[in-house]
């Protein structure tokens, strides 16, 4: 199966072993992600002014090159480029007239922007929609007792329209690991936001979010973190950091995309996970659970 | 002080203008708290989310765009998922930002004032995020 | 068929105050029609249906010798009632009347007065055109079956059924649980006076079981309904019990000796309850059923105890559900409520937090006869809960998301849990969760103050975000919105006041009656202010809570109105039925049977001697739906002819 693949800036840079594990796991699964001939940068966030419709042109653009391709879907992997275009398709599915408007402005470029035809999908939902038995027999390192809590922070889940499983208690995440022989834990704040772009200059309000979601984690049992979007990845990975420094009671503990760990169960070369771009280091604990 | 109500003041543009670029009509708004309960920022908001909307609801819009809260809101939607009234607080805050950025025409957050050291390791994505809110 | 050619036809127009003459120029209107053919005369008054307005239409017809009239004024459901008497008191047939409605259809939703005055106009000319073809009528008179059937045995059911059998008439109550009681019985003390609910509803259940006008059907249901008001024939299954009741003298024997046990529903899963059981033990009838779903013997033909055990024989393994067939005259429905299930509450925990319960449970754990003998104790671990928090308005007042109503009893039965709980647990400490407090009923201010003033319950004005576990204790993330600051308890346990909604079996029932739902599935009344107990069903009567949340007052009050209601009914001997139904043109009739097909209240019939297709004149309902599916044009509705329509359509287009 090929399916149309939208990368976004992070997948080329800070989150390139998300890009590599989620393309080789898909690939051992028979999906080819192609990536777009020709992409620019979704916009990062949906815009929330109804009034500004330039906003919409950089997720706008991405839609129609995925039109081009002639492929019903297009595939993203980071959890904002996911937010982003399903809810600028949605935005210009319910607004026939802002549809106008933008094609008007895009008619210099001879191209024809339309809504139909093409669907926003993440890697999460692709994976899930997959034959579990399948998946599971291609499964080498079986029965890990590594425990992983899901991190879905805000953008996979909300808002209600775009949540690519239930808002308040997606399982999404917890039935791939599963399949893929790992322990999942339970803790109330996988969807809490750990203040996102506050990191810039709030770092307070993130550092606080951070201590409480993995506090909660560790005491629920967590090893490690599995989400899929690269800035709760920074996130979370630097400010526990600095959480540790400043104080020794705080356990840090290692946060992977999703794809890291499917890839590692499916036996693949552990070099395409590129540990060293995480703050904290996972090798240690994949060493003393058998998975590395 | 006593706020002093008038038509004048609760028909005012500003509340138009929050209702067409939040696309939210937030006199649904019961002040039931629920915004404000689950919002992951509100210890370090001046206000919370609900007096914002009722701030709004009375007119009181230069409090409002006055208020550190509307910056702190980090957009994360669980407000707006939460709302028994399907209010978009997510959206109301964002129209209060962009009604300062648009008519005073100062940014909120200067890209050279931010350490060297972070601007290199921080995420483009983080950074644009953050340009993207708090800046005209 | 024959049409009387009336020549002498009266306009009245109504100003309505100023509801229709505000937007429609009546001036105007007047002066465009006269002259129009076959209208005699023309004219208007401010409130044609008051009592003068009423005395110068009969007068009127009287002076001017008028044989039809056309009232121009509100919608027909509203007064043509009002209007056909006055017409047979001026001595003309009342059949011969035709309202237009004007205001309704016209200055109600129009701002234009040039364009409502037009449409106004408009509308009378095709009622003028439609009234000259008028025929007189005669009401068909029908027969009153007087005996009622009640739906439903909780206290609606109960009062309704003891007033209707008070009173003289037959009751048939109908309950699909093995006893009657509903959701009070489940009840331990009840706002604002805090009397025990069981002590002032069991010996109802018993005035009910021994009364020789009530014939009492318990695990029983309705599943066919035909017929019409004063006429109705039901069918009422009775389900399988496995307990001959007839045979059965209630010694329980069967209970102690059954070795298997299963939740009991009663009390909301919190204890066990055997698999040959009664709900509860002041259950009427005292005659205990098995659940054919846990029973060893039923499902693999082990064990068997009961019936051994069993002195009279009464256990009878081979039962069949049976079909009882009965005609009523009246209906109450009585159908009653559910909450709403935690399940489906994932902010709240979505119901894998044993110590979330809801309201319903926690009546059972206060109650002396529930779980825990009336201590509080909580579900998981059966510790004490030092502290609880109470969550108002969950899932109601809630229209993104669940329900947009009020459910109305929340607030009095959470100040009452929060009351009694620290009246058992001393030094304990009740917080409450509310948006809003609504006391307004006789007592219930005072109560609610009571409960902060004396009782130190903790009211907080905000709405929980969210709850979830964390070290043994439950955390509550809520605000306070009078403070204008975030609050976080850790408490023992949490009682959530869930929405009330219509019990499930409703949209059964209401497709039965062919009875109008809201879109919460609750039944609508014929008027939400002066028919508040009849439904859109003519017959058909509504109490409780199939009808909106409400309290027990509420409730009683309700039940007893359409227990009157049905009385009325039963009053007189016959009914007077409208004479404008469907009718055959046998000339023209290919018999078909089309029309039998489909006719909702089956009052089509083949005759198969003269092969055409007749009309049951008590049956038709005069809905039309045989004449316009009828191919051949033989099938005429009267005083709805096609003649008539499309000369109503011609006047308007002209």
């Amino acid at each position: 199966m090929e399916i149309s693949y939208y990368p976004g800036c992070s997948l080329k840079t800070s989150a390139i072993n998300f890009e590599r594990t989620a393309l080789s796991t898909l690939e051992e699964l028979g999906i080819y992600a192609l990536e777009l001939p020709r992409w620019n940068c979704c916009g990062v966030m949906f815009s929330q002014s109804a009034d500004n419709l330039m906003l919409q042109l950089a997720p706008a653009r991405v839609i129609m090159e995925a039109r081009e391709t002639g492929r019903k879907r297009l595939l993203t992997l980071c959890s904002m480029c996911y937010n982003t275009l399903k809810r600028s398709l949605l935005f210009f599915k319910r607004n026939g007239e802002k549809l106008k408007k933008i094609n008007a402005f895009l008619k210099l470029e001879e191209r024809d922007f339309s809504a139909e035809g093409v669907e926003v999908i993440h890697l999460l939902t692709l994976l899930s929609e997959l034959d579990t038995s399948n998946f599971k027999m291609k499964i080498k390192k079986i029965k890990s007792n590594l425990k992983v809590a899901s991190y879905y922070g805000c953008l996979l889940t909300r808002p209600r329209e775009i949540a690519l499983d239930g808002v308040e208690n997606p399982q999404i995440m917890e039935k791939l690991l599963e399949i893929a022989g790992f322990q999942t834990v339970n803790y109330p704040f996988k969807t809490d936001c750990c203040a996102s772009f506050q990191v810039v200059n709030r770092r307070n309000v993130v550092k606080k979010q951070i201590r409480k979601i993995v506090t909660s984690a560790v005491r629920n049992g967590a090893e490690i973190f599995a989400l899929s979007c690269p800035l709760c990845e920074y996130n979370l990975d630097s400010v526990q950091q600095e959480l540790a420094q400043e104080d020794e009671t705080f356990t840090p503990i290692p946060v992977l995309y999703i794809s890291q760990l499917l890839s590692l169960a499916l036996g693949q070369d552990p070099k395409l996970n590129d540990f060293s771009l995480h703050r904290i280091d996972p090798r240690p604990l994949f060493k003393e659970k058998g998975l590395l | 002080m006593a706020i002093n109500l008038s038509r004048e003041i609760v028909h005012s543009l500003e509340r138009e203008k929050i209702k067409e670029i939040g696309n939210t009509n937030f006199y649904l708004c019961y002040q039931c708290g629920n915004c404000s309960a689950g919002c992951p920022c509100a210890e370090e908001m001046d206000i919370l989310p609900h007096r914002a909307v009722r701030l709004a609801q009375l007119g009181q819009f230069s409090r409002l765009i006055e208020s550190k809260a509307i910056w702190v809101c980090a957009a994360c939607i669980t407000c707006s998922v939460r709302c028994p009234r399907g209010v978009d607080i997510a959206g109301f805050m964002e129209a209060c930002r962009q009604i300062v950025l648009r008519t005073r025409k100062v940014d909120h957050l200067s890209p050279v004032e931010l350490d060297a050291q972070l601007l290199k390791e921080l995420p483009q994505i983080a950074l644009i995020n953050n340009f993207r809110k708090f800046t005209g | 068929m024959k049409y009387s050619h009336a020549n002498r036809l009266g306009i009245f127009i109504c100003h309505c105050g100023v509801n229709i003459s505000s937007t429609v120029d009546i001036e105007t209107v007047k002066k465009a029609l006269t002259g129009y053919p076959g209208v005699s005369l023309i004219t208007d008054h401010t409130y044609t249906c008051s009592n003068p307005g009423q005395d110068m239409i009969r007068n009127k017809i009287r002076e001017e010798e008028l044989d039809s009239v056309v009232i121009a004024a509100c919608s027909p459901s509203l007064h043509e009632n009002t209007f056909r008497k006055t017409l047979e008191e001026a001595g003309i047939n009342p059949y011969k009347l035709e309202i237009a409605n004007i205001r309704e259809q016209c200055s109600w939703v129009h701002s234009d007065r040039k364009v409502a005055t037009e449409k106004a106009i408009s509308i009378i000319k095709a009622a003028v055109s439609k009234a000259l073809l008028n025929e007189p009528l005669t009401p068909i008179s029908v027969p009153v079956t007087r005996k009622a059937l009640v739906v439903g045995g909780g206290i609606a059911g109960i009062q309704a059924s003891l007033n209707i059998a008070n009173s003289g008439y037959k009751v048939i109550l109908v309950e699909k649980e093995p006893s009657i009681g509903g959701k009070m019985a489940q009840l331990s003390e009840t706002f604002p006076t805090l009397d025990c609910s069981q002590c002032i509803l069991t010996h109802r259940m018993v005035e009910v079981e021994r009364h020789p006008n009530i014939n009492l059907m318990v695990s029983s249901e309705v599943t066919r309904i035909s017929g019409f008001v004063g006429n109705f024939e039901v069918t009422i299954r009775k389900k399988k019990t496995y307990v001959n009741a007839e045979k059965c003298n209630g010694c329980g024997i069967c209970i102690e000796k059954c070795p298997r046990k299963t939740d009991s529903e009663f009390d909301r899963a919190l204890s066990k309850r055997k698999v040959i059981y009664r709900p509860f033990p002041q259950a009427v009838p005292n005659i205990p059923v098995i659940d054919g779903e846990h029973c060893l013997y039923l499902l693999k033909g082990r064990c068997g105890v009961c019936r051994d055990v069993c002195g009279p024989g009464a256990i009878e393994f081979e039962q069949e559900e049976r079909f009882v067939k009965e005609k009523v005259g009246a209906i109450v429905i009585a159908t009653g409520y559910e909450t709403f299930p935690i399940e489906n509450i994932p902010e709240y925990g979505g119901g894998t937090i044993p110590d979330v319960i809801d309201g319903l449970a926690f009546e059972r754990i206060l109650s002396a006869s529930g779980p825990t003998g009336g201590e509080i104790r909580r579900p998981s671990d059966g510790k004490v809960p030092k502290e609880v928090a109470f969550i108002q308005c969950v899932c109601s007042r809630d229209p993104e998301k669940y329900f947009s109503y009020c459910s109305k009893v929340c607030c009095m039965y959470t100040s009452k849990h929060a009351m009694l709980y620290k009246h058992r647990v001393k030094d304990g400490q009740p917080y409450v969760f509310y948006i809003d407090i609504r006391a307004g009923g006789k007592g219930y201010e005072e109560f609610y103050q009571r409960a902060s003033e004396e009782d130190e319950v903790l009211y907080i004005r905000g709405k929980v975000s969210r709850l979830y576990r964390e070290d043994g204790k439950i955390v509550v993330e809520g605000t306070d919105t009078l403070l204008q600051e975030n609050v976080a308890v850790r408490v023992d346990m949490v009682v959530l006041a869930t929405a009330i909604r219509p019990s499930q079996d409703v949209s059964r029932i209401a497709q039965l009656l062919k009875a109008s739902v809201d879109e919460n599935g609750f039944f609508t009344e014929a008027h939400p202010k002066l028919r508040p107990v009849e439904s859109m069903t003519a017959g058909v009567f509504l109490a409780g809570c199939a009808q909106a949340p409400r309290d027990i007052p509420d409730t009683v009050s309700g039940a007893s109105a359409a227990a009157l209601m049905v009385c009325n009914l039963f009053a007189s001997e016959e009914l007077k039925h409208e004479p404008t139904i469907a009718g055959v043109d046998e000339d023209v009739c290919s018999g078909c049977g089309i029309c039998i097909g489909v006719c909702p209240y089956e009052a089509r019939e083949l005759d198969r001697e003269k092969r055409v297709a007749t009309v049951n004149e008590v049956l038709c309902e005069g809905c039309g739906a045989c004449t316009a599916a009828c191919p051949s044009g033989a099938a005429v509705q009267r005083n709805f002819t096609d003649k008539q329509i499309s000369s109503m359509i011609k006047a308007i287009l002209a």
